[in-house]
């Protein structure tokens, strides 16, 4: 059946990209740092992502014996299983979306919402001060960012009338909505780096504080799975950004729909590993006050200016 | 004969679309299962001493994690509960806003007066100021 | 058996199962993870009556949003087995067959109630659960509801900060 071969095809073809991304993502930090990254094995340093995955599958797979057993399993489940579920309503071209919801962006909020919980129970489970500590901290700023990140897209939505990501996709056919709503794709994107708590939003990781943040017990596949959940996100942002404000699969007739739409998929990619290389981490209380007190308050001024113009042009 | 006809419904505001999902669901979950079974039946198993304690960079802990925590974590997801219902109330609006014209304008700008104003005494009774 | 009515029954007993195992369990960590299990089913169960935007919204205000609340109050409170007090296992019988007697009370009521005789759900299709026909609704006849529910939250609101802040 054909809606089957479609679900196949996207999360092999999603697991690779995640895969990918592990060599991607250290070749093109050395290249803006400067240096050489991994260059060794196989051509250009690619089979390092075999290396690393084999690695992982064959480290000791050790629960802490001060740890709660099943939360402890669990938490790096839900962050994968809910990622790769949200690539459901994801338009790759004309024909191939698993399925065209009609309440499509409202599905992807709702998966990134439960992806606060592998934070959370991961922390816990852990049994530890410092991983309690970076989860709190970690679940705090995922709660905080969320609340704009749907209004950000509402803006667009109310342009084009429709959940469904196909008809906000056929509704650029004139112009893309990175020009009619720029200050949301800023703040769209603000919020999704800061779901995805990568760099400069990293505290829940807190790679020189805190030990390892919420995952300090984690080790193997496990800990992989917290990594593999982190690039499919980046991944998903991405889309969302290319479907939402770029025209997702539309472009110039010389190449394939889908083609257009990996390009700019990539384009944003890369754009997620340029922020790692270049900024610094900004202290907690800066990520939650400008959080709270400047974006929500300059997103819902978006949306009213936005409605306010598009009632006005209609007379 | 019923699973097909599922799939066969064209009716775009029918439930059918879900159906997708939950194939989805069963293979993301599919993988998740296999990928900790492969770990754990591949992996080497050794037990020593310090692998028992919690890890603290090398410094002994003190009493375990389960103590109780700052208020401020509390109150911020109080204030993301009301924020996320009104974010819910605005879905309905954004998709009908083209027919809603300007009264449904003025409406929802008095609905979105009454959040600012009490998102302004959040912000001076410093219920959101994270360092004291 | 029709395939609505599999998954129908299905879900029932995963909600029924997922609920008893919220009172049940010894860890407060372990209920709410129930509790969430709980929710996706009644979701499911929106789905099938094609109450879409209800049943997102179900998945994103009450498993996105209050349980991570629930979680955060449960990781506050210093609860450790030893500190706990323990029931008689007579007040737990003599609960559960409290609890019984009411549920017979509410299914005898549901079942005799003239209004529900002889009609059935309305599965899979239906415009009246869409997002746009509840949007039209709710903005078009229930304006005075909905900017009363705005200052419901605005005293919400207010409570939490009164509560919260110690000055």
């Amino acid at each position: 059946m054909q809606h089957i071969w479609i679900v196949l095809g996207v999360l092999f073809v999603l697991l690779n990209i995640a895969a990918g991304l592990i060599w991607l993502e250290r070749r093109m930090l050395a290249m803006w740092q400067d240096r050489l990254g991994p260059n060794r094995a196989g051509p250009l340093g690619i089979l390092i992502v075999l290396a690393d995955t084999l690695k992982l599958f064959f480290k000791e797979d050790w629960i802490p014996p001060f740890a709660d057993k099943w939360v402890f399993i669990t938490a790096p489940a839900i962050v994968v299983a809910s990622v790769l579920m949200s690539f459901v309503i994801i338009p790759f071209s004309p024909s191939i979306i698993v399925s065209d919801l009609n309440v499509g962006i409202l599905f992807f909020l709702a998966m990134s919402s439960l992806g606060v919980y592998s934070i959370v129970l991961g922390g816990w489970a852990s049994n530890n001060k410092y991983s309690l500590l970076g989860a709190l901290r970690g679940a705090s700023q995922m709660i905080a960012y969320e609340v704009f990140m749907g209004l950000s897209l509402m803006g667009i939505v109310m342009l084009t009338g429709s959940f469904k990501l196909s008809d906000i996709v056929n509704a650029q056919k004139d112009v893309w909505f990175v020009f009619k709503q720029p200050v949301a794709l800023v703040i769209f994107f603000i919020a999704g780096v800061a779901e995805t708590h990568r760099l400069p939003f990293d505290i829940p990781e807190a790679e020189s504080e805190l030990i390892a943040g919420f995952h300090s017990e984690y080790s193997g596949m496990k800990f992989g799975m917290f990594f593999i959940g982190e690039y499919l996100g980046v991944t998903l942002i991405s889309a969302m950004t290319a479907t939402m404000f770029f025209g997702g699969w539309l472009g110039p007739a010389f190449l394939p729909p889908w083609a257009w739409f990996f390009i700019k998929t990539f384009a944003f990619i890369l754009f997620f590993i340029l922020l790692r290389a270049s900024l610094p981490r900004p202290r907690y209380d800066q990520l939650m006050e400008t959080g709270w007190k400047v974006l929500l308050p300059l997103v819902l001024l978006n949306l009213m200016v936005t409605g306010a113009i598009a009632l006005w042009i209609r007379g | 004969m019923s699973a097909l006809t599922i799939l066969l419904d064209a009716n775009v505001n029918s439930s059918a679309n879900y159906f997708q999902i939950g194939i989805q669901l069963l293979v993301a979950i599919g993988i998740v299962i296999v990928m900790m079974v492969a770990s754990h039946l591949l992996g080497p198993k050794r037990s020593t001493s310090e692998k028992l304690e919690n890890f603290a960079s090398g410094i002994e802990s003190h009493g375990n994690a389960r103590a109780p925590m700052a208020i401020k974590y509390f109150l911020v997801a109080i204030l993301f509960v009301l924020f996320d219902v009104e974010v819910i109330f605005f879905y309905p609006y954004a998709v009908n806003f083209k027919e809603l014209g300007w009264t449904g304008f003025w409406e929802v700008l008095l609905f979105v007066a009454f959040f600012l104003v009490g998102f302004i005494y959040i912000i001076k009774k410093k219920a959101l100021q994270w360092e004291d | 058996m029709g395939t609505a009515q599999i998954l129908f029954w299905s879900l029932t007993a995963l909600a029924l199962i997922s609920a008893i195992m919220v009172l049940v369990s010894k860890n407060p960590v372990y209920s709410v993870l129930w509790l969430i299990v709980v929710f996706f089913a009644i979701s499911g169960h929106y789905i099938l009556l094609n109450a879409q935007f209800l049943a997102i919204v179900n998945l994103i205000v009450y498993a996105g949003a209050i349980m991570v609340l629930f979680l955060f109050v449960i990781m506050l409170m210093n609860l450790n087995t030893e500190t706990e007090p323990q029931k008689s296992i007579w007040m737990k019988f003599f609960g559960v067959v409290a609890g019984g007697l009411l549920l017979s009370f509410f299914i005898s009521f549901v079942i005799s109630s003239a209004d529900l005789k002889g009609k059935s759900a309305q599965l899979k299709e239906g415009e009246i659960g869409l997002i746009k026909t509840l949007g039209k609704a709710l903005f078009n006849d229930y304006v005075i509801p909905f900017e009363i529910a705005s200052i419901l939250f605005l005293s919400a609101m207010v409570g939490a900060v009164v509560i919260g802040k110690k000055d």
